[in-house]
């Protein structure tokens, strides 16, 4: 197991260079109204706006697939617990599957949920792929007035992360020397998992009070107000980019009520 | 500037019975540069902390006076730096030349001075890359040079360093060292932590030992401290310059072949290996950091699978990463190079159990096997102490004697005796020696050439270093 | 400095990291558990609200958190910064995890303000580990198993994310600080000091 992360995206393209808190703000408005209806138009055309714009964030196609893939994964999940749990059996019967119904509204309901999925999903990663850990910790202090000892904090311990990764194969490792191994049988394997994390966790403590002393010595605790080194610019484009994403969700959004398929959620 | 004054100075964290350290008088002036000695638990890395500002009043209680250039040390914080052992709880940031920043601006050093300082800092420390090297590509000891630069762009002049290469390879630890006397200039007061004595005493002028019961037991020049303490120092475990262990060779030829290896290889950690160890026979693995020596004690120890090549050990037709746990530890031992990653209970004495019991010895059977091995390892007192709670030196015995638990004939040990001080080591030499003379074959990985000037019967050294294994890059 | 001490609500640096590396610890152990969850979806195929039974593992940093720092937030940032990891890593469920997670973590922070940040005892974590449960059967009820069958899976699975989130985040965050207590890597804080003198 390795525990590496990959570039996903060219970072020098138009929409992947904007500030991290501009493309965050704009994913979440972007997939917020989808999670507010349920029909399978808006998802949909969500869906085909997000393709629209990879190229935009340099995404790399082929790359991208390989890191989707669990969601594909997902989506046959979906498919399946929907033929066999779904709420909805109306419409015209396809076919049976012994007591199992298949009709049309079974498939267009786990059609919309699994759009639904790959919709709200694709924005997080494109955004997540073509973003930088320290410059998404300084645009959330410079320009969305984050607490600057919180996020320096959280990135200081996010750098310990690709580190206690090696730890657990050693770990693992390191149970099997001392004779103890599960096989195959589920209880002992989970009983292995829960004391190969309680010896990460221990690690990892001892290591963050380690790295809370050494910031404390350069001066993290002083009190003097932070300079910021490296300067996070919210530009003309960035809130652009925001208001771009907000304008065509709102447009989707009316597509969907002018059709009159919009369903809230709620009610 | 950077001058220390103690006056009875004593610490005692929370919850502990013991004062760390007691009675401390001392007075060190600028531009001094002090070795501080004394045996494990005198209580050197307390009073550097104290001295860095770092007891907070919540975690402890204090007697007497300390200050630096009168102040009280909290104070004094922005006048005073410190290296500590680790290079990887020092950094914080995923790009060097920021990691140099984040001190600066934690102190509100005004923008447009940060970079100049930055690279200033990189120069004086030797810091061979560009600013935007991942910290996670370096190795330990650039690591370490980059925590240093750290340190030395807030322009302490008062330098504190904690056993600053204990955690380094010996190539390492002289870049370190070379990084301190260039980076430390002549205002700067220095004040050292180091128990390998002799590779620091090119740094510094005078030598303080502190008693562990409270106190300063010697003070001066360095020639004249060691003259007079020289001795008492090394017994309580201190590497005192000038010392040479006997050697311990064995006296009878190795026997048949416990394990062999033919051209067994890792993919891209380890190159083609062919070995044989033999029964009474201790071999040493040694070669530059990125040579596979680690990965090598992983394939001997039945932990991980040759890529291509063979290993095959005791007759057995299988090769040893595909037995069953419980049948390689009663012919492989695996003595891992942090004892904390073997641990699996909460008691030392459950520690030493685990083994046999998994492979259903009786319970009396059992419990003569603990009580045999806490006594062997020193170890009677901690019986029912928590495994994470002991020393560096008892963590190590204890991991060594839940190896021999389960009694096996062949015993890998990855850096056995690394940052360990000068008692510890010679009870490991002696032991390892003993399973030697018994019939144990030994196999050591190691960086410590006195270890296998005093202890290895033959010497395997592994190739150059593959060319830059790391620089996978670590970024989303 | 005295105002620093005076106040037991700010936040030190060793609060701020141990709650972050709490985060970033779990993000580790969840990613090494995929491999296993990824099995348990077979063993549950024959009824998969079943899988909501391990869904409670999910919130144990944001109790486990909240019972060691005792400070207010403790919950809520640890459960945030914990799902902006697993955006980070590339969660398959993009970014509204972020929301999920800090929904999750204020539920759990609820159960800490109830008792004022002065109770941590194992009713504290059990309820800090409901509410957050039942925050998360909420969020999944009205926007992923809305077209679901009401009584064969919605609510099972509503009932199983609650009383996992209970059991494995409430009961297994208090059993991890009693076991994490003895290690000695707690004694800067007031849950790891509640052992004897040594």
């Amino acid at each position: 197991m390795n525990l590496v992360f990959e570039t996903v995206a060219d970072a020098s393209a138009p929409l992947a260079r904007r500030n991290p808190v501009a493309k965050l703000g704009a994913a979440l408005l972007f997939t917020l109204p989808l999670v507010v209806t349920l029909d399978p138009v808006t998802p949909g055309l969500a869906l085909a706006v997000e393709l629209a714009v990879l190229p935009l964030f340099g995404v790399r196609l082929r790359v991208l697939a390989r890191r989707a893939w669990p969601l594909l994964v997902a989506a046959g999940g979906v498919l399946l617990s929907m033929l066999l749990f779904a709420a909805d059996h109306s419409g015209d019967l396809l076919f049976s599957v012994g007591p199992l119904d298949v009709t049309t509204g079974v498939l267009s309901a786990a059609a919309g949920l699994i759009l639904r999925i790959f919709a709200v999903a694709l924005p997080g990663i494109v955004v997540f792929a073509t973003t930088d850990p320290t410059d998404l910790a300084d645009a959330l202090v410079q320009n969305a007035k984050a607490p600057a000892r919180f996020a320096i904090g959280a990135l200081a311990a996010f750098r310990l992360l690709p580190l206690l990764g090696q730890e657990w194969r050693m770990l693992t490792l390191a149970r099997r020397a001392r004779g103890v191994d599960a096989g195959y049988h589920p209880v002992a394997r989970l009983r292995l998992f829960a004391s190969t994390g309680f010896a990460l966790l221990v690690g990892a403590l001892r290591r963050g009070v380690r790295l809370a002393v050494a910031m404390d010595a350069r001066g993290f605790d002083a009190g003097t107000p932070r300079t910021y080194a490296r300067v996070q610019h919210f530009t003309r484009a960035d809130t652009a980019l925001v208001a771009g994403a907000g304008l065509t969700c709102a447009t989707i959004l009316t597509v969907t009520i002018a059709l009159g398929l919009f369903r809230p959620i709620i009610g | 500037m950077g001058e220390v004054q103690l006056r009875g100075f004593g610490w005692r964290h929370a919850g502990r019975r013991a004062w760390a350290v007691r009675g401390l008088d001392l007075q060190i002036r600028h531009g001094e540069r002090v070795l501080l000695l004394g045996p494990s638990g005198a209580g050197k890395s307390t009073l550097l902390a104290a001295l860095a500002g770092l007891l907070p009043e919540d975690s402890g209680e204090a007697e007497g006076t300390i200050e630096i250039d009168g102040l009280e040390p909290r104070k004094a914080r922005d006048r005073t730096g410190i290296l500590f052992q680790d290079p990887q709880t020092q950094l914080v940031m995923a790009r060097s030349g920021d990691d140099v920043a984040f001190g600066c601006e934690n102190r509100g050093v005004p923008a447009g001075d940060i970079w100049p300082r930055v690279s200033d800092a990189l120069d004086r420390v030797g810091f061979p890359y560009p600013i935007n090297r991942p910290t996670a590509a370096l190795s330990g000891g650039e690591a370490q040079r980059l925590a240093l630069a750290g340190v030395i762009a807030l322009r302490p002049g008062l330098l504190l360093l904690d056993e600053p290469t204990a955690n380094l390879d010996p190539a390492g630890a002289t870049l370190i060292r070379e990084a301190i006397a260039r980076a430390a200039g002549p205002d700067t007061t220095l004040i050292v932590v180091e128990h390998r004595v002799a590779e620091v005493l090119p740094l510094v002028d005078r030598v303080v030992v502190i008693e562990p019961g409270g106190g300063v037991r010697a003070d001066g020049a360095p020639e004249l401290v060691f003259a007079a303490y020289g001795d008492k120092l090394a017994d309580e475990g201190v590497w005192v310059p000038g010392f040479r262990a006997t050697p311990r060779k064995a006296t009878v030829a190795a026997t048949a072949d416990l394990v062999r290896t033919e051209q067994a290889t890792v993919a891209g950690r380890l190159p083609p290996v062919s070995l044989a160890v033999g029964a009474g026979e201790v071999l040493a693995v040694t070669g530059p950091n990125g040579a596979g020596k680690s990965t090598l004690a992983l394939l001997l120890g039945g932990l991980l699978a040759p890529s291509a090549g063979r290993v095959t050990a005791f007759g057995d037709k299988r090769p040893p990463h595909k037995w069953r746990a419980a049948t390689l530890t009663q012919r492989i031992g695996s003595v891992f190079q942090n004892p904390e990653h073997q641990f699996v209970t909460a008691r030392v004495a459950d520690e030493l159990a685990l083994g046999p019991r998994r492979l259903g010895r009786s319970p009396g059977e059992v419990g003569r096997i603990v009580d045999e091995l806490l006594h062997r390892l020193r170890l009677d007192r901690l019986a029912a102490a928590n495994p994470y709670t002991l020393s560096g030196g008892e963590a190590r015995r204890l991991s060594v004697a839940t190896a021999l638990a389960t009694a096996p004939r062949l015993l890998v040990l990855d850096e056995p005796t690394f940052g360990q001080d000068r008692r510890t080591w010679l009870e490991l030499v002696a032991l390892l020696a003993e399973l030697r003379d018994e019939g144990h074959g030994i196999v050591a990985v190691t960086h410590d050439a006195d270890f296998t000037r005093t202890l290895a019967d033959r010497n395997l050294a592994l190739g150059e270093a593959a060319p830059d294994p790391l620089p996978r890059r670590l970024r989303p | 400095m005295t105002t620093k001490s005076t106040n037991p609500n700010r936040w030190r640096t060793i609060d701020i990291v141990i709650a972050s590396v709490i985060a970033v610890a779990f993000g580790v152990i969840f990613w090494a558990w995929d491999a296993v969850w990824a099995a348990t979806e077979n063993a549950f195929l024959f009824f998969p609200p079943a899988q909501a039974i391990l869904y409670g593992m999910w919130f144990l940093p944001a109790v486990l958190s909240g019972l060691i720092i005792r400070k207010p937030g403790a919950a809520f940032f640890t459960e945030t910064v914990a799902a902006i990891i697993s955006a980070l890593l590339g969660n398959k469920w993009g970014a509204t995890v972020i929301i999920q997670g800090a929904a999750q973590g204020l539920g759990a922070e609820l159960a800490f303000a109830l008792f004022r940040y002065r109770v941590f005892t194992l009713p504290t974590g059990l309820l800090a580990g409901f509410l957050a449960g039942l925050v998360a059967a909420v969020f999944d009820w009205y926007v992923w198993t809305y077209t679901y069958a009401l009584w064969n899976y919605r609510v099972p699975y509503a009932l199983f994310t609650v009383v996992s989130a209970t059991v494995l985040a409430g009961a297994g965050a208090w059993l991890l600080v009693r076991a994490l207590a003895p290690t000695g890597v707690l004694d800067r804080f007031e849950a790891g000091r509640e052992r004897a003198l040594i």
